[in-house]
């Protein structure tokens, strides 16, 4: 899984997914800037390296539970941007016909089990996706995203346990960005390490620096490789940062804008791997440009089709309950 | 009295500041406390006052409840935010098996001074996880007192009684009313648990509602007002222990009784009214008791939608003509 064994169309590739997924973000930033997205939206800028890399190197019927943030998880197991700013704008023809929203987008079809509007929801139904797995005799495997907040819930304690003596092909990747809404790692985080915590389970606890997407990739492959040749599940945590707010509009008194130049500038996992491409001769300057230009587009398109995609009616509401009435 | 306008997380702040002002075993506990004052900012002013009062936790509301819990069994007066009460399902546990049981389990040793609070309900496009209300679930737990108030000077008053009860309060306040404005008397009250407010007068039906829909309810009653319809409104406030003597008096009068609440209908704490209505006064009704409550559905996240699941005005004008037969 390392870099080596990457061809450039891969490297391009997931280069290109990163590019999708900030655009994709940025977007959502801005349609909600202009009131057309309901309720609230958590972007994921500044983290697409985590998202993108674990993506990689799973295979399409991988399973993934994702969070609040999941927007970056969706469009990296292969989501369509349309249906999900369908989905996100309250449409007919998103991804949940307008039930979900942000913060509850899934494409089961994906193997995507969704996101998740409590924090360390996805523990458990990723261990009960890791047992199926082992029940059915599959080579699937399951992945759960989390937050570092998320890493304090019981679920997070009582999922690894179980997982652990089962041996189940999960793969906990946290996306450590320093925060839980305006809660620093630094109060609220025991032991100072969520990988560290996998020692208590003895399980393997992977750190990567996560706004390098290939370290992630060959950190989340080493644990992708472990959970499918049946020796059980492992940590990865992804250490990142968000540039945005919790959720569009927070005052964000808890962090310094310096803190989130200081980043910008120096690890932006996009601008990172960009100039390491063009380094090695993978990327050229006009290259870049007319990816840029291209996902530009897909968004665009995306977002010309929620706005024209139908309401749902009123009635629909009552619909999806149970399978039979 | 004197009054001034305050909304209702201005009047539920000012609670807390006399609050723990007079009393230094009040604390408040829960997450993302500090940085903001609250994720509503319903804590104006009370990190910086009370630095060592005011406790941001992890999150980890299965502890953080039960801590509340804990501390109160000893010594301490508690405030447990919840930060949204769709998070009541990670400390069920702590709630109804432990607060709720420990005095009457153990014989009446324990003295149990904790409020939950929990912001509740929809009409902010959140989606099932963030615009439930639960309350049905903690009136049909023994051991609890539960409050959900409407106004900013119920509020404040109630709030003050909650956190001077030695027995466990789930207090609800509804999202869409923290902006929510009203008068608040300047001098300090307390309103006691267990008694309702008669928000409108009339003679032809009673509606008996609380939190937001008492709003909705008023509104209704001002339509029908146009057409010479009087409605009366009961906000109960507290539904445990229950004001059910405001609730007779009034259907005495009225003849006619509509119950409206946002949670969904089936199992609604509407079903619990209606069936003592029906119980105690059923010589004094003139039509069968009536509920409005949300469609039974969990709350969806497009406006249309959710629009269509929550019980609006429309649905409260429509009620209130089926009790009275007006076609
Ligand atoms: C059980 C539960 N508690 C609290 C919340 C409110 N909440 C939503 S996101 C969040 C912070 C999550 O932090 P983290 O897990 O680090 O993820 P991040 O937002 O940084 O991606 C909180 C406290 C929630 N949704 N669910
Ligand atoms: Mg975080």
């Amino acid at each position: 899984m390392n870099q080596a064994k990457l061809g450039k169309t891969d490297m391009l590739n997931l280069f290109k997914k990163m590019l999708l997924v900030r655009a994709f973000e940025e977007k959502a930033g801005e349609l909600f800037q202009q009131n057309l997205i309901p309720g609230f939206i958590h972007l994921s800028i500044g983290q697409e390296a985590s998202s993108v890399g674990t993506c990689s190197v799973i295979r399409p019927n991988d399973y993934v539970a994702s969070t609040h943030r999941g927007h970056g998880h969706m469009i990296a197991k292969g989501a369509d941007p349309k249906r999900m700013f369908a989905e996100i704008l309250g449409k007919s023809t998103g991804y949940c016909k307008g039930k979900g929203g942000s913060m509850h987008i899934a494409d089961f079809s994906l193997g995507f089990l969704g996101a998740n509007g409590v924090v360390g929801g996805g523990f458990p139904i990723a261990v009960g996706a890791g047992l199926s797995i082992k029940l059915r005799r599959t080579d699937q495997i399951a992945i759960v995203f989390f937050g570092d907040g998320a890493a304090n819930r019981g679920t997070f304690h009582e999922a690894l346990n179980m997982a652990a003596i089962w041996k189940l092909p999960v793969i906990f990747v946290c996306e450590n960005n320093q925060y839980a809404s305006t809660t620093s790692i630094s109060y609220s985080l025991a032991g100072g390490s969520i990988a560290g915590r996998a020692c208590a389970y003895g399980i393997p606890g992977y750190t990567a620096n996560g706004n390098d997407v290939l370290e992630v990739r060959e950190i989340v492959g080493r644990a992708v490789l472990r959970a499918r040749s049946g020796e059980g599940p492992s940590i990865v945590e992804n250490k990142t940062y968000r540039y945005r707010g919790h959720f569009e509009g927070d005052p964000q008194k808890y962090r310094s804008p310096q803190e989130i130049d200081g980043f910008k500038k120096e690890q932006d996992p996009i601008a990172v791997f960009e100039i390491r491409l063009k380094t090695a001769k993978v990327l050229t300057d006009s290259a870049a440009k007319k990816m840029r230009k291209d996902v530009a587009q897909i968004i665009e398109d995306a977002v010309h089709y929620a706005r024209e995609a139908p309401l749902p009616q009123p009635e629909d509401a009552m619909e999806d309950l149970f399978v039979n009435p | 009295m004197t009054e001034r306008l305050l909304s209702c997380s201005e009047a539920f702040a000012e609670a807390l500041h006399e609050e723990m002002k007079r009393d230094d075993t009040v604390f408040i506990i829960g997450e993302d406390l500090r940085a903001h004052d609250g994720i509503f900012g319903q804590f104006k002013g009370l990190p910086s006052k009370y630095p060592e009062r005011v406790i941001d936790t992890p999150i980890s509301e299965t502890c953080l409840v039960g801590a509340g819990l804990g501390a109160a069994l000893t010594g301490m007066r508690p405030l447990v935010d919840l930060h949204f009460a769709d998070f009541f399902t990670t400390a069920m546990d702590e709630i109804a098996n432990q607060a709720a049981k420990i005095r009457y389990m153990f014989g009446g040793q324990a003295r149990i001074p904790l409020v939950i609070w929990a912001p509740d309900g929809g009409g902010l496009s959140a989606a099932a996880h963030h615009s439930q209300c639960l309350e049905a679930w903690f009136v049909h737990t023994p051991g609890l007192k539960v409050v959900a108030p409407s106004e900013p000077a119920d509020v404040k008053g109630l709030i003050k009684s909650a956190i001077r009860e030695d027995n466990p309060v789930i207090f609800f306040q509804h999202k869409k009313l923290f902006a929510q404005k009203g008068p608040v008397p300047k001098e300090e009250y307390l309103i006691p648990l267990g008694k309702g407010d008669i928000k409108r007068k009339g003679r032809d039906i009673t509606i008996i509602t609380y939190s937001r829909m008492t709003y909705f309810a008023l509104e209704a009653a001002k339509q029908l007002a146009l057409k010479g319809i009087e409605v009366e409104v009961i906000d109960i406030r507290t539904l445990k222990p229950l004001d059910f003597e405001m609730i007779a008096e009034s259907v005495k009068k009225t003849y006619h009784a509509l119950v409206v609440h946002e949670a969904c209908l089936t199992g609604g704490f509407g079903a619990e009214i209606a069936a003592r209505i029906g119980e105690e006064l059923f010589d004094d009704l003139d039509a069968p008791v009536t509920r409005i409550g949300a469609k039974d559905v969990p709350i969806p996240f497009s406006p249309l939608l959710e629009n269509y699941v929550l019980p609006q005005v429309s649905d409260i004008v429509r009620g209130i003509k089926k009790v009275l037969n007006l076609g």
